[in-house]
């Protein structure tokens, strides 16, 4: 019989739906297909023209029907499908869901189309004004929702007919962990016996992708795009923007086992912390992120000896990569060179705010199949990072727990422990 | 009385009316208090601008001043302020614990270069190839850095070295209450010891009255009281720059540091009603039995924005509990989205910490109350989604 209450006399938290959409496709078989045979998601840039622009190449999801319809549409439309792939497995009414929905997505603004629009349908000599007024006359609905940061929050509520009143948050590059975490606390308070946790970014816009370069945060390597996001490289040179989503429906594993539902993992601990270092870069100490996964594991009643596998933040900067092998050796000591580390955006990209939900994903699944994703692209080693990366080809193991990553901009940390079966 | 109750230990606030929960007290306690207004800037909108502030006191580095807009610096201020407020500022081993939940919106973008873009679009049919062209010379690298939500917190995290945790939640009036709601709950479950919690909003700045514009929420022509914008010219919003954060602790941690609390915050509801199916005024309801309002007057302290639907059906409500004295500040600070309802409830442990009622702010639609407050309702019905209230009480 399973334990009920962790090590804190805390519900235990189990997931027991899962969805996911990147680059590589729609859904976890598409995807767990993709992603154990090392392809790469990353392609040319084609939803807009890519004169002027140092990156043309990333992981967008141009597939769905809102691809072309904004960064609103688009991240609405991957939180949907994600969520909807989640209950679906869950066996819970997808349309009447009753707990709260946590979701994680990108900051919103106009769209520039609309920007443009605006402007042109007014006549006032002030840009600023003049699309003012405009907006004023038209009075959009849609444009309107879109520019609204709780919209799509507010509209998956209502599909999926979650309760109370829906958390949308961003802590950067970590929001899709944090969403997973607000989920896990929420149960672990006793508030609710389920909740739904999404992260979501359909923000790779022309604006979106110039702003990164411009911090000189992307990979340049248009010629291979399949080549670019190469973690742990010797020859790293930046993240490659991307989109995804990813969807966890989380239940104490009391009311998951009375309504006979499958258990796909079990959310053991959540830890965080912040940086005051700078707003773009670490400290150089790595002091958060070692926090971070110390707090994480001490949440999960962990041991640093007690962690299969360590699902990476792993961008493909020079910077991140270097914090993250120094936050991972400090906490595992020499063990960290025996216990395999891969970075799922060597194939899918940088999926920001759902970078977080959809690296969750994967690490249930690499447990449930007992199969560890690669680190693609792991052609050039860099010394100074002496990992086992899971080079290029997919490993058969047993994993019994994880350890899931999440840096962002901002000084935001967060990280996640998962085990593929209660106590 | 438990350990574990939330207690309110600091307040930082910034309005038009002033920085401070003294200056706010003395302007919103003394009767007849005027609005701070700027029809001029913005016409035919008004707004309650920001009062002048000396940055230097609260971000000491011009570094650090540099690398945010005003909505940034402002936000830093205010949490800057509570910390003050509270005894913590300065404390490293607090603040290195201390978990923080910033409700954001975005930041301020570039006017200017916005405004070229646009000017420029003028026969030119590769609007996108434009595009390119103006922001990848013209964007300033760090001004993402100041637009983007979650560098509120992270530039408290900075400067203040507010470090324990970091979460920024999004969604206007909702992200507020959500804050407000979330940090009380980690500190009675006992996730969560001491935090900072609040919000800013810059309305100096087209592109945040388009936000509201874009639905046609804003009021226009001669100002008005909240209470009474209700078939005026536009929508019903003014808006007002200004920040409002509050330190909140378990009542064990803020005894035994010794450090006296304004109020403890009671409980803290929220809501999505479904408006367009008409469901806003039962959720309003729903709320009201949900908060526990204690019998007798009940001093309420309204984020209601003006907005014409919200307002009504939250007036309605409030009408038809004749014993709940509301107070809709918004009527002299305009309306702060993110930051209104952790306003709200500061404003509310106020009046319960100096057990005194404000005077009505719009006398022909607010009740006089002379009971001494023990204690005090926040409510936030948003202007276009969301809801909810908080019951502060004597600590």
């Amino acid at each position: 019989m399973a334990k009920l209450k962790d090590h804190l006399g805390r519900p235990v938290v189990a997931v027991t739906g899962i969805g996911v959409v990147t680059s590589l496709g729609i859904g976890k078989a598409d995807n767990w297909a993709a992603l154990t045979a090392g392809k790469s998601g990353i392609h040319p840039i084609t939803r807009f023209p890519v004169d002027q622009l140092n990156t043309r190449i990333s992981g967008m999801v141009d597939f769905l029907p809102s691809s072309t319809k904004g960064a609103s549409a688009l991240t609405y439309e991957l939180a949907e499908t994600a969520g909807r792939e989640a209950l679906d497995e869950s066996g819970l009414d997808a349309e009447n869901f009753g707990g709260p929905l946590f979701l994680a997505s990108p900051p919103v603004e106009l769209d520039w189309h609309d920007r443009l629009a605006l402007y042109k349908s007014g006549d006032n000599l002030d840009a600023a004004e003049r699309v003012l007024e405009a907006a004023r006359t038209l009075n959009s609905c849609d444009m309107f929702d879109s520019a609204q940061f709780g919209f799509i929050a507010d509209r998956l509520a209502d599909t999926f007919g979650a309760t109370g009143l829906p958390i949308t948050l961003s802590t950067a590059c970590a929001s899709g962990a944090t969403a997973i975490q607000l989920g896990v606390e929420a149960i672990r308070r006793g508030e609710c016996d389920r909740a739904l946790a999404i992260g979501a970014d359909g923000s790779a816009t022309a604006e979106a992708l110039i702003r990164f370069s411009l911090l000189s945060a992307l990979s340049t390597s248009n010629d291979a795009p399949e080549k670019a996001s190469k973690p742990f490289s010797k020859d790293r040179d930046g993240f490659v923007l991307a989109e995804g989503s990813a969807a966890l429906v989380l239940e104490s594993l009391e009311a998951a086992l009375a309504r006979g539902a499958t258990v796909l993992g079990i959310l053991r601990g959540c830890g965080e912390k912040a940086d005051d270092f700078h707003r773009t870069r670490s400290k150089p100490d790595a002091s958060p992120a070692i926090a971070a996964v110390k707090a994480a594991l001490a949440d999960a009643g962990l041991g640093e000896d007690e962690i299969d596998y360590i699902n990476a933040h792993g961008t493909s900067t020079p910077e991140n990569d270097k914090m993250e092998h120094l936050s991972l050796s400090t906490v595992f000591g020499e063990r960290i060179g025996r216990i395999p580390v891969s970075s799922n955006k060597s194939m899918i990209g940088h999926t920001l705010s759902a970078a977080g939900a959809i690296e969750a994903a994967f690490s249930l699944m690499t447990m449930r199949e007992g199969v560890i994703p690669p680190t693609i692209n792991y052609d050039n080693a860099d010394p100074a990072i002496p990992l086992d990366v899971v080079p290029n080809v997919k490993r058969e193991a047993k994993v019994g727990t994880v350890l899931s990553n999440s840096f962002g901009f901002g000084g935001q940390n967060t990280c996640l422990v998962m085990a593929r079966e209660p106590v | 009385m438990s350990l574990n109750d939330v207690v309110i230990t600091g307040i930082g606030l910034v309005s038009c009316l002033g920085e401070g929960p003294d200056a706010h007290w003395r302007a919103l306690s003394a009767p007849g208090a005027a609005p701070v207004l700027d029809a001029e800037r913005f016409a035919p909108y008004t707004v309650h601008p920001l009062p002048e502030i000396d940055w230097n006191l609260q971000i000491a580095k011009r570094g650090d001043q540099r690398q945010m807009e005003t909505w940034q610096r402002l936000g830093t201020y205010a949490a800057g302020l509570a910390l003050d407020d509270a005894g913590i500022k300065g404390d490293e081993a607090l603040c290195a614990t201390m978990d923080m939940v910033v409700a954001a919106g975005g930041g301020e973008r570039d006017v200017a270069v916005d405004s070229a873009i646009l000017e420029a679009s003028t026969g030119r049919p590769d609007f996108d190839v434009l595009l390119n062209e103006k922001l990848t010379t013209e964007l300033r690298p760090t001004l993402f850095l100041a637009q983007l939500s979650n560098l509120l917190a992270g530039n408290i995290s900075i400067v203040h070295k507010v470090t324990g945790s970091s979460r920024t939640f999004m969604g206007e009036e909702g992200a507020g209450v959500a804050a407000v709601d979330i940090a009380a709950a980690r500190i009675r479950s006992g996730q969560s010891t001491h935090m900072l919690v609040g919000g800013a909003f810059q309305t100096e700045h087209p592109d945040m009255l388009l936000g509201y514009e874009l639905a046609g929420y804003l009021h226009r022509g001669p100002w008005k009281p909240v209470w009474q914008r209700q078939g005026a010219e536009g929508g019903g919003v003014v808006s007002g720059s200004g920040g409002a954060f509050l330190v909140l602790e378990s009542r064990e941690h803020a005894e035994k540091r010794g450090h006296k609390a304004y109020a403890e915050l009671g409980p803290v509801v929220s809501g999505r009603a479904r408006r367009t199916r008409g469901e806003l005024a039962s959720a309003i309801d729903t709320l009201f039995e949900a908060a526990k309002l204690p019998d007798g007057k009940l001093l309420t302290l309204s984020a209601a924005s003006g907005g014409h639907a919200a307002t009504r059906a939250e007036k309605a409500a409030l009408d038809a509990r004749p014993d709940l004295a509301a107070r809709a500040f918004g009527t002299l600070t305009g309306h702060m989205k993110e930051a209104q309802f952790p306003f709200a409830v500061a404003l509310a442990a106020l009046a319960v910490s100096n057990g005194a009622p404000y005077p009505p702010f719009d006398p022909a639609n607010e009740t006089a109350m002379d009971e001494k407050p023990r204690e005090a309702l926040a409510t936030a019905i948003g202007y276009h989604q969301f809801e909810g209230m908080a019951l502060v009480r004597a600590a």
